[in-house]
C-alpha cells in the first residue's frame, strides 16, 4: 500500500512535470511566432502606439506616484541612519544608487505587472473568451501578430522609460525631503550623488536589468492570458497568475542580475 | 489525391481526438458547392469541433480536410491565414470587436486585406450593412446592440470580402422570433445572390431544414446520416427519427445512465 502510495507520488511529480514542460514549450512557441516572421509587429506603427499609451502612458501615473513615495522615505530613513554616523551629507549618493541600482527596475516592475501586466492578460483573455481571436484567426489575421506582438513591444518598450522616470522622481522626492525639509545641504547633496553615481556601472546596469524585466513580464502576461480557459473563472485565474509568476520571476531575476552585474567573483 | 470540384469543402477520414477522448472517427463529408448545407445533432456532439476543423481552427489526428482545393492541414501557418481569406465564419456570440463601432467592424478585413481607398471602403460597408438591415447602425458599438443585431454585424463582417464559403455557428441560439426570422431569411439569400457555399451547424430544426439543401447529423463521433430535410425526415434510422421528429426518449436516452430507480429510492431509506 505503501509503495503504491510512493508510485503514485512519483507518477504526479512526473505528469505536474510533464505539464510544466508543455506550458514552457508553449509559450516559447508562442513568443516565437508572435515576434518572429511574416507580419513583422503586425500592423505598423498604429498599432505599437495605441498600446505604448495604455500599457505605457496609463501606468505613469502609479509609477510616479510610487517613485515619489520611495525616493521620499528613502530620504527619510538615509537620513535618520546617517546623521547618527555625521554622515547625511551623503543622503543624495544612498538614495540615487538605491534607486537606480534596485528599487527603479524591481519596483517599477512589480506596479507593472500589476497594472498592466494583469490587465493585458484579462485583455487578451476577454478577446479569447467572446471569440474574438477566433474571429481574426478566420478573418485570416494572424492574431500573434495583430493583437499580443504590438502589446509585447509596448511593454518591451515603455517598462524600461518607465523605471527611469521612477528613479528620476524618486531623486527628486528624496532631495525635496532631505534638502528642503531635513536641511541637507544641497551642494552636497547632489555633489556626492554626481561622484559617486557610474552611467554605466549604475544607470546603464539598472536600465538592463529594466530590459530583461520588462521581457519577462510581458511575455507572462500576454502568454497568460492567450493560453486561459475562455471563461471569467479561467481569466481570473490568469489575472492571477501574471501577477504572481512575473513578481516572482522579476525577484528571482534581480537577485541573479545583481549577483552578475555588482558581485565581486 | 484529388478533390471533387463539386465540393467546397470535403473532409476525408478525418480523426479528431481531446486527450484520449475521440470525438470524431474516421468521419468523411462533402460539402457541395453553390447550396446551403446544414451540420446537425445533438448539443454536444462536436458540431462546433466540425466546423473549427473546416477553418483549420483545430487540426484532426489524422485525415485530410479539402477546402477550395486545399488541404488546409498540410499548410504553413502563413498560407493558411491567406487560404482562410476565402472563408466568412459567423460565431455563435458573433465575436464583433469591442473597441471598433459597427463601421470599422466590417470595415476591418478590408483594412487589413485590401489597399482600397476609404472612400470605396465606406461604399462597401454601406452595401453590406443595407444587406443585413443595418446601415442606420453604423455609428454604434458593439454593446449597443441586441444579440440579433450583434449577429446581422457579424455576418456583414463575414461577407465583406465576398468569401467563397460561410460558415454559421449556431446562428439561431438565443434569438426571439422575429430575429430569428430574419437570420433564415438573410442565410437563404445570401447564399443565392452572392452564389457562395454555406455550412449551417445548428440543432435547431426547423429552422435549418426550412433553409438547407442537404444535411448531415453527427453523432457518436460519426456521421449518422445524411440527406435532403426530407429524406431525413423519413429516415428509418431510429437515431435520425428521434432527432428530427424531436422525441424525449429512444436511442437517446432521457435519463443519464443511473442505478435502478426503485432500488435507489428504497436503498435511501
Amino acid at each position: 500500500m505503501r509503495q503504491k502510495s510512493i508510485l503514485e507520488r512519483v507518477r504526479l511529480l512526473g505528469r505536474s512535470s510533464i505539464d510544466v514542460l508543455a506550458v514552457l514549450g508553449r509559450s516559447c512557441l508562442f513568443l516565437f511566432h508572435a515576434l518572429v516572421g511574416r507580419g513583422g509587429i503586425g500592423g505598423g506603427f498604429q498599432l505599437l502606439t495605441r498600446q505604448l499609451y495604455s500599457v505605457g502612458v496609463l501606468s505613469l501615473a502609479i509609477v510616479v506616484v510610487s517613485g515619489m513615495f520611495i525616493g521620499m522615505v528613502l530620504a527619510l530613513q538615509g537620513y535618520s541612519i546617517l546623521t547618527k554616523y555625521g554622515s547625511e551629507q551623503a543622503v543624495g549618493q544612498m538614495v540615487a544608487l538605491t534607486l537606480l541600482r534596485e528599487l527603479g527596475p524591481v519596483v517599477t516592475a512589480l506596479l507593472f505587472a500589476g497594472r498592466a501586466g494583469s490587465a493585458l492578460t484579462a485583455e487578451i483573455g476577454n478577446m479569447k473568451s467572446t471569440e474574438q481571436l477566433s474571429s481574426l484567426e478566420m478573418i485570416g489575421v494572424d492574431p500573434l501578430k495583430y493583437i499580443v506582438a504590438p502589446r509585447l513591444w509596448a511593454g518591451f518598450i515603455s517598462l524600461p522609460l518607465l523605471a527611469l522616470i521612477f528613479s528620476v522622481v524618486g531623486i527628486w522626492g528624496g532631495s525635496w525631503v532631505a534638502v528642503d525639509w531635513l536641511g541637507v545641504y544641497e551642494g552636497s547633496f547632489w555633489a556626492n550623488m554626481q561622484n559617486s553615481v557610474s552611467f554605466t556601472d549604475d544607470v546603464l546596469n539598472g536600465l538592463i536589468k529594466s530590459l530583461v524585466f520588462a521581457f519577462v513580464t510581458t511575455w507572462i502576461a500576454v502568454f497568460q492570458g492567450y493560453d486561459c480557459e475562455p471563461t471569467s473563472e479561467g481569466i481570473s485565474r490568469a489575472t492571477t497568475k501574471t501577477v504572481v509568476y512575473a513578481s516572482l520571476a522579476v525577484l528571482g531575476l534581480d537577485f541573479i542580475l545583481t549577483a552578475l552585474m555588482f558581485g565581486d567573483f | 489525391m484529388s478533390v471533387d470540384s463539386a465540393c467546397a469543402v470535403e473532409l476525408k477520414g478525418v480523426t479528431f481526438k481531446r486527450g484520449s477522448r475521440s470525438i470524431f472517427n474516421n468521419v468523411d463529408i462533402r460539402i457541395p458547392r453553390g447550396k446551403v448545407t446544414g451540420i446537425m445533432g445533438p448539443s454536444g456532439c462536436g458540431k462546433t469541433t466540425l466546423l473549427r476543423l473546416m477553418g483549420a481552427q483545430l487540426r484532426p489526428a489524422s485525415g485530410e480536410v479539402w477546402v477550395a482545393g486545399q488541404n488546409l492541414p498540410a499548410l504553413s501557418r502563413s498560407d493558411l491565414f491567406d487560404a482562410r481569406k476565402q472563408m466568412g465564419v459567423l460565431f455563435q456570440s458573433g465575436a464583433l470587436f469591442t473597441d471598433l463601432d459597427v463601421f470599422e467592424n466590417v470595415a476591418f478585413p478590408l483594412r487589413v486585406h485590401t489597399q482600397l481607398p476609404d472612400e470605396m471602403i465606406r461604399d462597401i460597408v454601406l452595401m453590406k450593412l443595407q444587406a443585413v438591415g443595418l446601415r442606420g447602425a453604423i455609428d454604434l458599438m458593439p454593446d449597443e446592440l441586441s444579440g440579433g443585431m450583434k449577429r446581422r454585424v457579424a455576418l456583414a463582417r463575414a461577407i465583406a470580402l465576398d468569401p467563397q464559403i460561410l460558415m454559421y455557428d449556431e446562428p439561431f441560439v438565443g434569438q426571439d422570433p422575429i430575429a430569428m426570422g430574419v437570420l433564415v431569411r438573410l442565410i437563404r439569400l445570401l447564399n443565392d445572390a452572392l452564389g457562395i457555399t454555406s455550412i449551417v451547424v445548428s440543432h435547431d430544426l426547423a429552422e435549418t431544414a426550412s433553409i438547407a439543401d442537404y444535411i448531415y447529423v453527427v453523432g457518436d463521433g460519426q456521421v449518422l446520416g445524411q440527406g435532403t430535410p426530407d429524406e431525413l425526415m423519413g429516415s428509418d434510422n431510429p437515431r435520425i427519427r428521434q432527432f428530427m421528429k424531436g422525441d424525449p426518449d429512444g436511442p437517446v436516452p432521457f435519463h443519464f445512465p443511473a442505478p435502478d430507480y426503485r432500488a435507489d429510492l428504497l436503498g435511501a431509506r
